[in-house]
């Protein structure tokens, strides 16, 4: 009994196993999806992390500062945070623009030209939208790390370090810097709630038992991180907080 | 060339003829396999597994389709089921019963031996395709489960769902695959046979055009084998693809090739009937839908009334009437003649009145709507999607329509015409049905022939061309065929008429249908044989075939498929009118009981009718090869 | 009823091709949609036109062989319902229908509505099927199949190979199709042996024709068969489990 052997296969097989599969679309789709969740998980804890903001400046500050000062003295200040979390956040970042970069290439080749006419059942905004919401959440971080984080002058003139809700405040006061903050909410929200059901199914997570669950997990996912987000700059803007 | 009818059955008791016969043939040893090249036409059912078993045997194998993938052969569209003796129910059934019941079916006019061994292989067959992956309905332990089918009195028929012939094909198309990837099948596909060669009386190799760029191309073997299934299509509408055809049989029969029983042809009685002129084909009812469905027409005729408002006492259950212990499970031929019947008292019911009611409102009743849903589900969506009408709440409207025909190239035992070299498996050849096909057994014969019949009997005529090569395509022979080709294509697109090729099919179809249809007289079949000659030559002078013959041209391939239709129609009337008998599918109005059954005449028809092409206009020539029964006593069919 | 249609007409291959539109009248609702092409196509034949080619076969939803782009819903507005099944009485009078043929690189279009779908039977030949010689079987019986999984075997092996969900994708994925071939042989214990040889080869056979799936589920609403989109997840969840054991485990 012979069987065909794909010589594509023998070419592969000496590669080792994680660029193998990177390699594949199907591949990327799982990394895609486990950079999406590392996000996820990021943004969710980083949503929680600013509700301190309610509890007026000195929590929040201590919080800011806690995340940096974990491990000392044993260890240098932020090296726990650069290695636990930034660090993993960039690299899934990466990983994950790359693969979408070379996933949306990938389509444009394998599609002949739009149809004249072309109407949806079941693909919707927010899947036709990944990649543009995609990008205006990196633009928006590029924006928001400067911002809050490395403190540019440009963007954030009287920025102090370590000053985070002052920082904060400061910036979130200026109704136009608000307003960035509501629209990359608005792509952040499109983004996720395809996203955070989609990865499903690009890692085979999938019972029929649990399926409709995928979804619901989706739109509660979408709808508390982004509603938690808002709460602070618009509270901002309406003076509960500052 | 002179014609010999030898059928080459192996002597010795029916039960061992099949193993005698594999014993005494030649074989091609392994390594020599490699040399032989063969050219097999067709990738249904028969033509897909013979080529994938030729490939897993080492042959050089070529294979043809018209289709642009394998899997789209017609085969995909049976419903119903595969029959096999394999007895799992332990409801008495036998290789012996499935022989006996395939000869009776067929009223006595098939040979005995292929019958015997279509059933003997019948249980392999079902070893085969479950092996490869095909999902036959299973029972909840997780074994196969059966069906009882066609008016058979034991459940002998596998099935998948309403898509059996789909999921065989797709088993068969899997195994080619198999061997396309490995190298030793080439797919030709898009490229429709237009001539088959022959040299010296072998059969050399055939001449094809590629339908995507009108290229015309021939190519050699050692042997062809067609597989190109049926011609219901004769008759314009019938429940066969559109692109169903008899081109590739009848160029082998101009080419020498006996033709066998051209006028059985089966009329399947469920099938939705025609809502229009323009209706372009019909879509057959899977048969199973008897078992559960009561079919009757009103007793008033031209009853204006809906059958919901038709009391039960002004209905005529007719087939429980005329026939109580068949009744509903009347054979497909009984029953499409009864229906017939009916419609000729004007008792046809629906917008056309030309229809028969099959109720399901008792089964609904009796078993719920649940049961009737899950057995015919999917059968009543389609109906419901053709019509429009909800089959649970109003009966499905039925009527006969074509569907398959017996009728084919003459074959031996070793399924090889009279022409060395030359083979035919399938719908396409004559053998194993008689005149009339028990339903479920078409797809046990492609299968059969094509995965465990020609595979050993091929190497007995290879045997003899070890390290000889075949004919070159640039042979005379060749380049003649070609130009013949070419001539046909070019002339079809000079003429520039002024009717359509549609348009001449379907007064073809009527022609067919209202004379070599479900009843047959001499007059009315001798008004057809002087009809179709000359709405040939109107064709000739008047059809319009637009495009031109370098790119694809679909017309055009009516065309070509049409004209072989009008010379097997004449065929068909001729060999109609020679058979003075009614057995199976053909009815003869002036052989029947006073109530209207059958009258088949064993003195002088117990024979096989093959006719030689004499050529264009020139009668053809009719050869006998009588039909002995030594295990079977021939009977009067009785489904009373 | 009357309608006007609105059709991409494309000589070759090579040709730029571009829509021209028709008008055809007293159209009965009983006729199917592949028969109003039929009658328009005499209407041209007549009127020294070359007619509209389409690809059609068995017109009852089983061969996979039509195929149209109807006001840009592949195999037209009724859902689980191939071309050639659709009927007039879903449209209305006086409509304009668009129809364009299945777009995507891997189907190159043959001439107006017809295109090429080979790359399906690439993906096939690359281990679509259960290896076993022809007389090499054992007893049907001898291997029992436990009824669920023949069923989901049986929804997946509905495929009948049409290409609408890859028209339907707005990324050309062939996802749907190579999922459904896939999971119909590997849910059966007789297709556990190749198991994952199947799905690598054919993944990455389907990968060098069309797109990647991104989840869309447009391709399982344009499905004639149904064919669900859990099967995509299966593959993949196959898919990766394959490229990450070492074949010489498989089976341990
Ligand atoms: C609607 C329907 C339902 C049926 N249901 C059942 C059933 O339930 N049970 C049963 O047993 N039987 C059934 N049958 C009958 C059975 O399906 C057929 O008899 C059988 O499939 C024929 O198979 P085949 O391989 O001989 O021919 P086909 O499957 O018709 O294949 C013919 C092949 O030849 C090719 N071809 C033809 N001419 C040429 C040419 N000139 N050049 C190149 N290629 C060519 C075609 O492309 C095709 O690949 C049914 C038939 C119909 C129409
Ligand atoms: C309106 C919503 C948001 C608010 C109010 C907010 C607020 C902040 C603040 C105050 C900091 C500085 C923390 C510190 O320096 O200690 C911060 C850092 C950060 N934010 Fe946001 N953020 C918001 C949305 C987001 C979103 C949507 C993302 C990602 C998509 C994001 C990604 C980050 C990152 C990566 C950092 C840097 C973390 C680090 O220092 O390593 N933020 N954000
Ligand atoms: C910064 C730029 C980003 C870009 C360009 C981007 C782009 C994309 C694209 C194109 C997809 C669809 C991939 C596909 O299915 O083909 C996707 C999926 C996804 N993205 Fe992003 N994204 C970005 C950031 C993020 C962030 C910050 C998060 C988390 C908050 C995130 C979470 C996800 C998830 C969970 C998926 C689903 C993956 C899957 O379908 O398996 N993305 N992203
Ligand atoms: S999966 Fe559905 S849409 Fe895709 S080819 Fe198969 S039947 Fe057609
Ligand atoms: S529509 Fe396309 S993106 Fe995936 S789910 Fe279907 S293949
Ligand atoms: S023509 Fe066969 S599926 Fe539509």
């Amino acid at each position: 009994m012979t069987t065909t052997e794909q010589p594509t296969d023998q070419r592969r097989r000496r590669r080792p196993w994680i660029v193998e599969v990177y390699s594949t679309d199907v591949g990327k789709k799982y990394a895609m999806a486990i950079s999406g969740i590392i996000g996820l998980l990021f943004i969710f804890f980083h949503m929680i992390g600013n509700l301190h903001a309610f509890e007026g400046a000195a929590e929040l500050n201590e919080y800011g500062e806690g995340l940096r000062d974990i491990g000392e003295p044993l260890v240098p200040r932020t090296l726990i945070l650069w290695l636990f979390l930034r660090l993993p956040l960039v690299l899934a970042l990466a990983v994950h623009v790359h693969a979408a970069y070379s996933l949306a290439r990938q389509n444009q080749r394998a599609r002949a030209g739009g149809y004249e006419m072309r109407n949806y059942y079941a693909a919707n905004y927010a899947s036709r939208t990944m990649g543009w919401a995609g990008v205006i959440i990196l633009l928006f971080l590029a924006w928001h790390l400067a911002d809050l984080t490395w403190g540019v002058g440009a963007v954030n003139p009287d920025f102090e370090r370590g000053e985070v809700y002052q920082n904060l405040v400061a910036s979130l006061e200026r109704w136009p810097v608000t307003l960035l903050y509501v629209v990359a909410q608005g792509a952040l929200a499109l983004h996720i709630w395809h996203g955070a059901w989609s990865m499903f199914q690009s890692l085979g997570v999938n019972n029929p038992r649990y399926n409709h669950f995928r979804r619901t997990f989706a739109t509660a996912f979408t709808i508390i991180v982004v509603g938690g987000f808002l709460l602070v700059p618009i509270s901002v803007q309406l003076g509960i907080i500052g | 060339m002179t014609v010999t009818l030898d059928s080459k059955v192996p002597a010795g008791p029916i039960e061992e003829k099949w193993d005698n016969h594999r014993f005494g043939i030649r074989l091609v040893n392994p390594a020599n396999k490699r040399k032989y090249k063969i050219i097999v036409v067709g990738t249904g059912l028969a033509g897909a597994s013979a080529a994938a078993t030729f490939g897993e045997l080492g042959y050089n194998v070529d294979v043809f389709t018209f289709h642009d993938s394998p899997r789209r052969a017609h085969s995909i569209a049976a419903q119903g089921g595969i029959n096999a003796a394999k007895n799992y129910p332990n409801d008495g059934d036998s290789i012996f019963r499935l022989f006996y019941d395939t000869v009776k079916g067929g009223d006595y006019r098939s040979r005995e031996a292929n019958v015997y061994r279509l059933a003997q292989v019948s249980n392999e067959i079902i070893d085969q395709c479950t092996a490869q992956g095909v999902p036959f309905a299973r029972e909840y332990g997780g074994l196969l489960d059966n069906r009882s089918f066609g008016g058979a009195q034991v459940s002998r028929t596998f099935y998948a769902r309403g898509q059996t012939g789909q999921q065989l094909l797709l088993g068969a198309y899997q195994a080619l695959a198999r061997q396309l990837a490995e190298g030793s099948v080439k797919l030709h596909n898009r490229s429709e046979m237009l001539d088959v060669v022959i040299k010296d009386g072998h059969a050399a190799g055939i001449v094809v055009r590629d339908l995507a760029t009108g290229e015309i191309t021939s190519h050699s073997a050692h042997a062809v084998v067609l597989a190109t299934g049926g011609y219901s299509n004769v008759f314009y509408l019938s429940t066969n693809a559109m692109a169903c055809n008899v081109t590739a049989a009848w160029r082998a029969h101009r080419k020498g090739a006996l033709f066998a029983n051209p006028c059985y042809t089966q009329i399947h009685p469920t099938c939705i009937p025609a809502s229009d002129e323009f209706q372009s084909k019909l879509t057959l009812m899977s048969e199973s839908l008897r078992n559960d469905g009561r079919i009757w027409v009103p007793k008033k005729a031209e009853d204006p009334r809906p059958a919901n408002q038709v009391p039960e006492d002004e209905r005529d259950y007719y087939l429980e009437r005329i026939y109580p212990s068949f009744g509903n499970l009347a054979p497909r031929d009984v029953s499409s003649r009864a229906a017939m019947r009916m419609l000729e008292e004007n008792l046809g019911i629906g917008p056309l009145r030309n229809g028969v009611y099959l109720d399901f409102a008792d089964a609904i009743s009796r078993l719920g709507k649940e049961t009737i849903e899950a057995r015919y589900g999917n059968l009543f969506e389609m109906y419901e999607r053709i019509t429009d009408e909800n089959p649970y709440e109003v009966p499905m409207r039925i009527y006969p329509a074509p569907h398959y025909t017996m009728g084919g190239l003459w074959v031996d035992y070793n399924l090889m015409t009279n022409v060395p070299g030359l083979y035919a498996l399938g719908e396409a050849n004559f053998s194993d049905h008689g005149a009339n096909r028990l339903g479920a057994s078409a797809l046990m014969q492609g299968l059969a022939d094509g995965y465990f019949v020609i595979p050993y009997t091929i190497a007995d005529y290879l045997a003899d061309y070890l390290n000889t090569d075949p004919v070159p395509t640039d042979d005379p022979v060749f380049r003649e065929a070609e130009a013949a080709v070419q001539g046909q294509v070019d002339r079809l697109l000079s003429i520039n008429g002024t009717r359509t090729v549609d348009d001449f099919h379907r007064e073809l179809g009527k022609i067919m249908i209202e004379h070599c249809g479900l009843a047959r007289s001499q007059a009315g079949l001798e008004k057809a044989i002087s009809e179709i000659p000359a709405l040939k030559e109107e064709f000739w002078k008047d059809v319009k075939v637009p495009g031109d013959g370098e790119s694809l041209n679909q017309t055009l391939e009516k065309a070509g498929r049409l004209v072989d239709f009008f010379e097997l129609a004449e065929l068909m009337c001729r060999d109609a009118l020679d058979r003075e008998e009614s057995c199976g599918g053909h009815f003869r109005v002036e052989y029947q009981t006073e109530e209207g059954e059958a009258v088949r005449d064993d003195e002088r028809f117990a024979h096989v009718s093959a006719w030689e092409w004499k050529g264009e206009g020139a009668p053809p020539l009719k050869h006998e090869e009588e039909l002995v029964f030594e295990n079977v006593a021939l009977a009067t069919r009785s489904y009373k | 009823m009357d309608l006007t249609l609105k059709v991409w007409r494309q000589a070759g291959p090579d040709d730029a091709g571009q829509f021209k539109s028709y008008q055809v009248k007293g159209i009965s609702e009983e006729a199917s949609f592949l028969e109003m092409l039929d009658i328009l196509n005499e209407q041209l034949t007549l009127a020294g036109d070359d007619p509209i080619v389409f690809d059609h076969d068995c017109r009852e939803g089983i061969c996979g062989t039509c195929g149209i782009m109807i006001d840009g819903v592949a195999h037209g507005p009724q859902l689980g319902t191939a071309t050639c099944q659709l009927h007039m009485r879903k449209f209305q009078s006086g409509d304009t229908i668009v129809l364009e043929p299945w777009r995507s690189a891997a189907f190159p279009v043959i001439k107006d509505l017809m295109v090429d779908r080979a790359a399906f039977d690439r993906i096939v030949e690359a281990g679509g099927y259960i290896s076993v010689d022809t007389g090499a079987a054992p007893d049907a019986n001898l291997i029992p199949v436990p009824q669920p999984a023949s069923e989901a075997a049986m929804d997946a092996a509905a495929c009948i190979g049409c290409g609408a969900c890859v028209a339907a994708c707005p990324n050309s994925a062939a996802q749907l199709f190579t999922a459904a071939k896939v999971m119909h042989l590997n849910l059966l214990p007789q297709g556990q042996p190749e198991r994952h040889r199947r799905v690598v080869a054919m993944v990455e056979t389907m990968e060098e024709y069309f797109g990647s799936c991104r989840n869309h589920g447009e391709c399982e609403f344009a499905c004639p068969k149904g064919i669900s989109i859990d099967n995509i997840a299966l593959m993949n969840r196959d898919y990766l489990k394959a490229k990450t054991i070492d074949a010489r485990t498989t089976g341990r």
